[in-house]
């Protein structure tokens, strides 16, 4: 066993002697070869913290949320939905909600403005989430104005902003009275933007919702498992963009390592001729290819594994900012919960290190199985 | 020092970093948890139904309440919000029809 260990060790030494020959070639390899496991490990993380935070937060969204559509389009709803829907047996309660979308021109961004039903909230006082604060650099007592749907301009005052923790879920928001909101929106009282709806039993949300529908034929009516389920295939990351985006990088990797690993150079077939001519015999030449593709993809692996951890976790996803800011003005701080999970560390180590560890080994047994002298000749 | 030495010490670290990053994961979750429980319970009391993380457009923004053609509606020349719309899918609700009422 220490025989072969320290054989081993030597063909090691070897090894890495021959790939420090080539060194702009390898070191190029090993950077690509990097990059590519960083980016994939990266998503992966990404994509599972997201669906994490949006699994732990969202499970106590409305269980029932009801939209009035007319001809196809989400329009306010009739609060008499509401004494409609509450009829219906198994709903505990229906609510009104009260909210929409304010384009603020000084900022260009969009905000979220919300009904608060927290009864402190006086007219002429708003709540900001921290993203709004930080755009229009106001603070608490601060005055802010919002053109009204009527041309005139309504001013508040910042009674408070949400705390940084909650920017996630928050950046955006404006919390208003309702008198407020329904002057700034021009919405009618009677009127709602929704309703949600309360459900004794949980296990009876499907049937409720279908007798919503009976109930209220112009509504559509959105479970929580499905808001859940959203965001699932949302973060899925087999899905989206970045996984398109990068199939083309994949692919062009594989094409680039496969013709490294599995084409061997003429200055590579010469040496292998050597080796074979001074005493070695095809399984060392074997075991030291084994150990060439090794190196590379094992350093290569874990280097873009810690690498991906540290922007996921220490940056705030840095790299994937631009693609989910897009081209809000306003784009949330988060840090996410911190996802590694060996399953999927584990694939990937299976899809990278072991197809370029393999793809390295074949060419080289073709190539020692040759006559060393014609090999040499070649 | 032997270059196969080298080579395992450096991978030696690497893998002591990468126990290091299953440490600190599974020791801030806890933090996290009661973080996301705070987030959890205003989103219960506001009555929430989206994450904020793309802010740009309606549909990205609250992408579970959008209107089933809102990526088309923003104005006669934006055909989707590239690329924030193209990282947030269409809703649940579009792929599935609702339950059948007959």
């Amino acid at each position: 066993m220490k025989r072969w260990i320290e054989k081993q060790r030597c063909l090691l030494d070897f090894t890495l002697s021959s790939l420090f020959r080539r060194k702009g070639k390898n070191i190029a390899l090993v950077l690509v070869y990097t990059l590519v496991v960083f980016t994939l490990a990266s998503v992966m993380m990404f994509t599972q913290a997201l669906k994490k935070e949006a699994a732990l937060v969202l499970r106590e969204t409305p269980e029932i949320v009801v939209q009035k559509l007319v001809a196809g389009r989400h329009d306010l709803i009739p609060l008499s939905y509401a004494s409609r829907i509450s009829q219906i047996r198994g709903v505990a309660s229906v609510k009104e909600r009260l909210w929409g979308y304010y384009f603020d021109p000084v900022a260009g961004a969009n905000y979220t403005v919300m009904v608060s039903e927290d009864p402190s909230l006086d007219e002429g006082e708003i709540m900001v989430g921290q993203g709004i604060s930080r755009l229009r650099q106001v603070y608490k007592r601060n005055i802010l104005s919002f053109r009204a749907c009527d041309g005139n301009y309504l001013t508040f005052k910042i009674k408070g902003t949400f705390e940084a923790e909650s920017e996630l879920i928050a950046s955006d928001l404006i919390l208003i009275s309702e008198g407020d909101f329904r002057r700034l929106f021009g919405v009618p009282g009677g009127y709602a933007t929704d309703l949600t709806v309360k459900v004794r039993n949980r296990k009876e949300i499907p049937t409720i919702a279908a007798k919503i529908l009976q109930t209220v034929p112009d509504t559509r009516p959105i479970l929580r498992d499905e808001i859940l389920r959203t965001y699932d295939a949302v973060f899925d990351w087999r899905g989206g963009i970045i996984m398109a985006v990068l199939a083309g990088a994949i692919l062009a990797f594989i094409i680039f390592a496969w013709d490294r690993a599995a084409g061997l150079s003429a200055e590579e077939r010469r040496e292998i001729g050597i080796l074979k001519a001074i005493g070695w015999e095809t399984g060392d030449v074997l075991q030291m290819k084994f150990w060439e593709g090794l190196v590379i993809s094992l350093s290569s692996f874990l280097l873009g594994v810690l690498l991906a951890y540290w922007h996921i976790h220490f940056t705030s996803a840095a790299l994937f900012e631009p693609v989910l800011k897009g081209w809000s003005v306003l784009y949330p701080k988060f840090k996410l919960i911190p996802q590694v999970d060996g399953y999927q560390m584990a694939t990937l180590f299976f899809l990278t290190v072991m197809p370029y560890t393999v793809a390295t080994i074949v060419p080289s047994w073709r190539a020692a199985t040759i006559d060393p002298d014609s090999v040499m000749r070649s | 020092m032997r270059k196969s030495d080298i080579f395992w010490r450096f991978i030696l670290v690497n893998l002591a970093l990468l126990g290091l990053v299953f440490i600190h994961a599974a020791a801030n979750t806890q933090d996290h948890l009661s973080r996301l429980k705070h987030l959890g319970e205003m989103v219960e009391q506001l009555k929430l139904t989206d994450l904020c993380l793309t802010t740009e457009a309606p549909h990205t923004r609250n992408p579970s309440q959008a209107d089933w053609h809102t990526p088309f509606q923003t104005h006669p020349l934006a055909l989707e919000h590239f690329p924030s719309g193209a990282v947030v899918g269409p809703p649940e609700l579009l792929r599935k029809s609702y339950e059948k009422m007959d």
